[in-house]
């Protein structure tokens, strides 16, 4: 039937068929919109799809343009990495809880440290007071990476470090561990995050200003290119900005923009793109719009490969691969009946493998409310498996490509996402627009009006605004012991006493010259490290040669 | 005309998320009160310097990393050690209700968990203040 056709019968369905129902039954609205704005017609048809340019648009799996997926066999070949995030109290519980993962068939390690550890402050610094061991591990020196992988071979794990600003460091005690554990660097697997300009829009770990963090992103890049050649120096991550309350388009363009702005730094610093991008992943959010996000994850793939391949003339296929981490989305856990959460989780870890994700973190049912126990990162865990292993939706790759609502959807996400793109451009780049507060003011403008429809019931959160009941308070909350906080100090204070003061100094002293005359701080980073000098030391070190950024709020 | 109410949304400690203190603050703007909001990674002390500072009646405070019993209570302290025992006090986050009496105990009127209604905390506001 020919496009004409087709196009006639539609009309001939929308003004027969469609509108006698319409005239008994209305619609429960007027317009079906997801959260970007993306409009969900009453049915999709071959109409929504320019079949001349679908092929080309999508491509097969392993090849350009990447739409539908970055290896040829996706899951046929191996399942996602299953990738709890998970960090608490001292290196010692989290120690436990990572042999308690791997025990469970975890096939990953993805750490999360406290708020010291992220901002740069030892936990006996005045600023720690509350926060040690609250969010993630504390992690004040090299000992205490020793003691967190302790009796797990990192030649055979890979690992994720939620750490951005202090990822020099972190990254650099892993090095330390592998190396006393006679693992060499090039064996090391793994990911930091390393996103400082997301850290400004959204997530506030950031120490020093933009420049300076760009300049340390880019010694990583130039480090690891040489030294630890499976590392994945950046994970540009959208997540952050989700949960912060943006649409799934501005996640996508948002996190995007800050790619462009990191290949163009080290571009500017003289590496060449072959040979640094191909370690670039990224890290995106899932919420509940099981279509949507299918389709966000399908054209951020295919939009990176265009933006590598055209805008950065990129030769390697390798440069052009979006390569991504899921999470489910922490944002959409209600505190309310938070059993719930595990069905939200599973619709979002659907939507995640549906969507091609490379790696996966699956929320447990209980994180409106505390730190996940045991039982609940067991479930979340068991979820990912039952997808894997039950569903059939692993055995062949990318199936919802040619549904004409996903393609189209697909399409629209792509468009509205190069838009900012370019209005980001337009301003300067990436790094004026966070300064002017642009990216800023748009993502709390979509959380506010995100905000209402829940107050006005446009959007419906199932045991939050209806569907209520009224509930005992829950049990069972991991809590942190407050006395970690002590037992940390005093571990820390040990360090100090019993290190080789003078090696120490001399160490921090180099480093100092170094950031000072603008060398690469990788190296002397990993020569302070193991001296045992802390991770506050080091940063203060940095803090004194590159100052301090300041939000306003 | 009454006076517009005066509120300081603050993020004390070192949790960056701030999507809840923003919402809450453009609320309460929304209906007519006049919102500073302080930034995130704000020293208790901080918080309470810029509460005298700008004189106002109400003072909301966020954090999401579990911080809260050690960061809560010195903000409550030195608000009435400087003299403003009247100061309206409440806050929100991920907050245990195991928490929330030793909380109030220290000066806070309310805790606003997860899930909370914009519209509940301005008429608490407007309530106690208005």
């Amino acid at each position: 039937m020919s496009r004409q056709d087709i196009k006639k019968r539609v009309e001939e369905w929308e003004a027969g068929t469609v509108a006698k129902t319409l005239s008994k039954n209305p619609e429960r609205k007027d317009k079906f919109l997801s959260t970007s704005g993306n409009e969900f017609k009453r049915v999709f048809t071959e109409l929504d799809v320019d079949e001349e340019r679908l092929f080309d648009e999508t491509g097969l799996p392993g090849q350009y343009p990447f739409t539908r997926g970055v290896q040829p066999t996706m899951y046929r070949g191996r399942f996602w990495t299953m990738r709890q995030y998970a960090g608490f109290g001292t290196a010692e519980q989290t120690n436990e809880r990572y042999k308690y993962l791997l025990g469970q068939g975890q096939t990953g390690l993805s750490v999360a440290f406290d708020l010291p550890t992220q901002i740069g402050y030892d936990s006996d610094h005045e600023l720690a007071e509350g926060e040690v061991g609250k969010v993630g591990v504390a992690i004040d020196s090299l000992r205490d990476m020793e003691i967190l992988f302790d009796g797990i071979p990192l030649d055979k794990v890979s690992t994720s470090m939620t750490i951005n600003s202090p990822a020099a460091v972190l990254l650099s005690m892993y090095m330390a561990v592998a190396e006393k554990q006679g693992v060499s660097k090039d064996k090391l697997r793994g990911t930091i995050q390393n996103d400082l300009l997301k850290e400004y829009i959204a997530r506030g770990t950031y120490i020093f200003p933009p420049e300076p963090s760009l300049k340390v992103i880019t010694d990583i890049m130039a480090y690891c290119k040489e030294n630890v050649p499976s590392w994945n120096t950046v994970s540009i991550s959208g997540y952050h900005i989700r949960e912060a309350g943006s649409s799934a388009v501005q996640e996508v363009a948002f996190t995007l923009a800050n790619g462009i702005a990191y290949v163009q730094a080290a571009v500017d610093a003289g590496l060449d793109v072959d040979e640094f991008a191909g370690r670039l992943s990224f890290f995106f959010n899932c919420h509940n719009n099981l279509l949507e996000e299918v389709a966000k994850f399908r054209a951020a793939r295919r939009m990176w490969s265009k933006i590598m391949k055209e805008r950065f003339k990129a030769k390697s296929p390798r440069s052009m691969m979006l390569r991504f981490h899921t999470q489910t989305a922490g944002c959409s856990l209600t505190a309310q009946q938070p059993d719930n959460n595990i069905v939200r989780v599973t619709i979002q870890a659907l939507a995640a493998v549906l969507g091609g994700t490379n790696s996966l973190h699956t929320n447990s049912r209980d994180e409106a409310l505390c730190l996940p126990t045991e039982d609940s990162v067991r479930i979340a865990l068991r979820t990912q498996q039952v997808i894997a292993h039950e569903s059939g939706v692993a055995d062949t790759i990318d199936p919802l490509a040619g549904s004409y609502a996903v393609e189209a959807l697909t399409d629209q996400i792509e468009e509205k996402a190069f838009d900012y793109i370019e209005k980001i451009s337009d301003l300067g780049g990436v790094v004026r627009a966070i300064e002017a507060g642009y990216i800023q003011k748009e993502i709390a403008d979509s959380a506010y009006q995100y905000q209402k429809a829940i107050e006005s019931t446009d959007q419906v959160v199932v045991g939050v605004n209806k569907f209520t009941v009224s509930e005992e308070p829950p049990k069972n909350l991991l809590r942190v012991n407050p006395e970690v906080e002590e037992f940390q100090r005093n571990k820390t204070k040990n360090v100090r006493a019993e290190r080789d003061g003078a090696a120490c100094e001399q160490a921090l002293s180099t480093l100092k010259r170094t950031a000072i005359d603008g060398g690469n701080v990788m190296e002397p980073i990993f020569e302070a490290v193991k001296t045992y000098a802390t991770l506050g030391e080091i940063c203060d070190t940095l803090r004194d040669v590159y100052g301090e950024y300041t939000d306003a709020g | 005309m009454s006076k517009k109410i005066r509120v300081l949304i603050a993020k004390p400690g070192l949790d960056g998320h701030d999507r809840g203190a923003k919402v809450v603050a453009r609320a309460l703007r929304d209906a007519g009160m006049e919102v500073i909001y302080t930034g995130i990674r704000q020293t208790p002390e901080n918080i309470v310097t810029t509460a005298i500072q700008e004189d106002v009646d109400v003072v909301g405070l966020s954090c999401l990393s579990g911080a809260h019993n050690v960061l809560f209570p010195k903000v409550a302290k030195g608000i009435k050690e400087r003299g403003r025992p009247d100061t309206l006090l409440f806050g929100g986050g991920i907050i245990p209700l195991e928490d929330i009496p030793a909380l109030k105990d220290s000066g806070f009127a309310e805790i606003f968990l997860p899930g909370t209604d914009t519209n509940d905390v301005v008429a608490f506001v407007k309530e106690r203040v208005g």
